[in-house]
């Protein structure tokens, strides 16, 4: 699993809202799919991830793996997957924004969905689409007894604003491109910088290790052999931190703790949307694939219903009667002709075949 | 069969036949060995199948390989005998092998 990158926490967005008619949770291979059922029936979309790239698992935990269940694909990777079907559902011209997780949803007076994201990005849609997988890639949080209650005050997951950290006492803990990025950015602003990491050898960019390595040697950074196994402090400010090395234990100051131990899938703020859930899987009926909210759909491996197999083509599946579904809810009026791509000329035409 | 043996935290065991061929995390997860949660479904793309290898195995078994060693960066208070459970492939000669689950995965 990779890291955050810093490249993508930018600045809040403050852009004027985006209408459109779909609004895709996800753009693991079953949110990228939707992209196409939805547009054979003229049903706009745009996407949204987490992650700063598309693919979702498949491109996240296994690009290499190869995959040997999609139909007339005998063998896949995770990453090929992810390339063909983006050049499959290049006709429909989906928009993407990457590097988002939706917070809120809630109801305009029209009926339509008003959804806002955590970088304050907000979105009015006739249709959501949940294809969320295992839910949001969310940082992982150290089993360190009590580090809940140092949570956005002393430690944090990522860099959101650069000044939380001017004139502090650093800890980055971790060996990927995040705590070293981190590294090399906060050094210059940072009262002190420690890097801290279980062994020797960093997973990290050749020439990132090579910086950091250099700034250890001037004496600009510390750099720590070592696991972090407590957290000293009160009231939400940290003071210090346990530190187990091979040479017994040392406390290192510290008032800002940056841990980097990549990342775990969390249902995250979907649970407070009001749709009924099941053990963190949404419901669905399967003849449409819709959740307790009319309007909102969910497909792939965060729906449950009698039978439901977690498999990427069952996500296809439901991504193509869901799309029906929704035809009725953003065309109320218009009745949907059912056709094959293999002979109808409006379907080739949207595809840009003919 | 092969006989594997997990303990926990608290000292329980359980054991654990299964076939050569599959990986220990397999076998943990088709008796539902407790917290061997193998988020990534044996990818190596995570670190919640964590195990220590009991000393007089561990050469047997043999170390991380060095995607493997990335991976346990990701995990919490590893040690000499941390490995991933789903990187160990279950042979004849494993029979008998005892791990320890960490007391937590995350």
């Amino acid at each position: 699993m990779s890291d955050t990158n810093p490249a993508t926490a930018a600045d809040d967005e403050t852009g004027a809202p985006i209408e459109t008619d779909a609004l895709i949770i996800g753009a693991g291979p079953v949110g990228l799919f939707a992209v196409f059922e939805l547009g054979l029936v003229d049903i706009k979309a745009h996407v949204i991830d987490i992650l700063d790239k598309v693919g979702g698992q498949c491109a996240e935990l296994y690009p290499e793996k190869p995959i040997y269940d999609i139909p007339a694909l005998p063998e896949v990777s995770g990453q090929q997957l992810t390339d063909r079907l983006m050049e499959q559902i290049k006709p429909f011209g989906a928009t993407f924004h990457l590097g988002h997780r939706v917070d809120a949803l809630s109801r305009e007076v029209d009926g339509r969905f008003r959804l806002v994201t955590d970088r304050g990005q907000v979105f009015v849609a006739k249709v959501v689409v949940v294809a969320a997988g295992g839910g949001s890639f969310t940082p992982k949080r150290p089993p360190l007894e009590g580090i809940e209650a140092y949570e956005g005050t002393s430690v944090f997951y990522s860099v959101r604003r650069m000044k939380d950290f001017a004139d502090q006492d650093v800890l980055i803990v971790g060996g990927g491109d995040s705590a070293l990025d981190w590294t090399l950015n906060l050094q210059p602003i940072a009262r002190s910088l420690t890097l801290l990491h279980r062994r020797d050898d960093f997973r990290g960019a050749p020439h990132s290790v090579e910086k950091m390595r250099g700034l250890v040697t001037s004496e600009a950074i510390r750099l720590m052999i070592g696991q972090a196994t407590a957290l000293k402090g009160a009231g939400g400010a940290l003071e210090a931190v346990v530190v187990k090395t091979k040479d017994g234990e040392e406390q290192i100051a510290c008032t800002r703790m940056l841990p980097f131990f990549g990342l775990t899938m969390k249902l995250g703020p979907i649970a407070e949307w009001g749709l009924n859930l099941d053990e963190n899987l949404i419901p669905v009926d399967t003849a449409r694939f819709e959740t307790s909210i009319p309007g909102i759909f969910a497909i792939g491996d965060i729906n449950t219903y009698p039978g439901k197999l977690k498999l990427i083509l069952s996500g296809f599946h439901e991504a193509a009667l869901m799309s029906q579904a929704a035809h009725k809810i953003v065309y109320p009026d218009k009745k949907l002709l059912f056709q094959y791509t293999t002979s109808s000329s409006s379907l080739q035409k949207k595809l840009g075949v003919r | 069969m092969v006989k594997i043996t997990f303990v926990q935290d608290d000292g329980s065991r359980q054991d654990v036949q299964a076939a050569p061929g599959l990986t220990v995390m397999e076998a943990a997860k088709s008796e539902d060995v407790p917290g061997i949660d193998a988020e990534c479904g044996g990818a190596c793309a995570c670190a919640t199948c964590h195990v220590y290898v009991e000393p007089e195995w561990r050469d047997i078994v043999g170390k991380p390989s060095e995607m493997e060693e990335d991976m346990l960066d990701f995990a919490f208070d590893v040690r000499e005998e941390s490995r991933l459970s789903c990187q160990i492939r279950i042979s004849e000669k494993l029979d008998g092998l005892v791990v320890k689950v960490p007391s937590k995965q995350f």
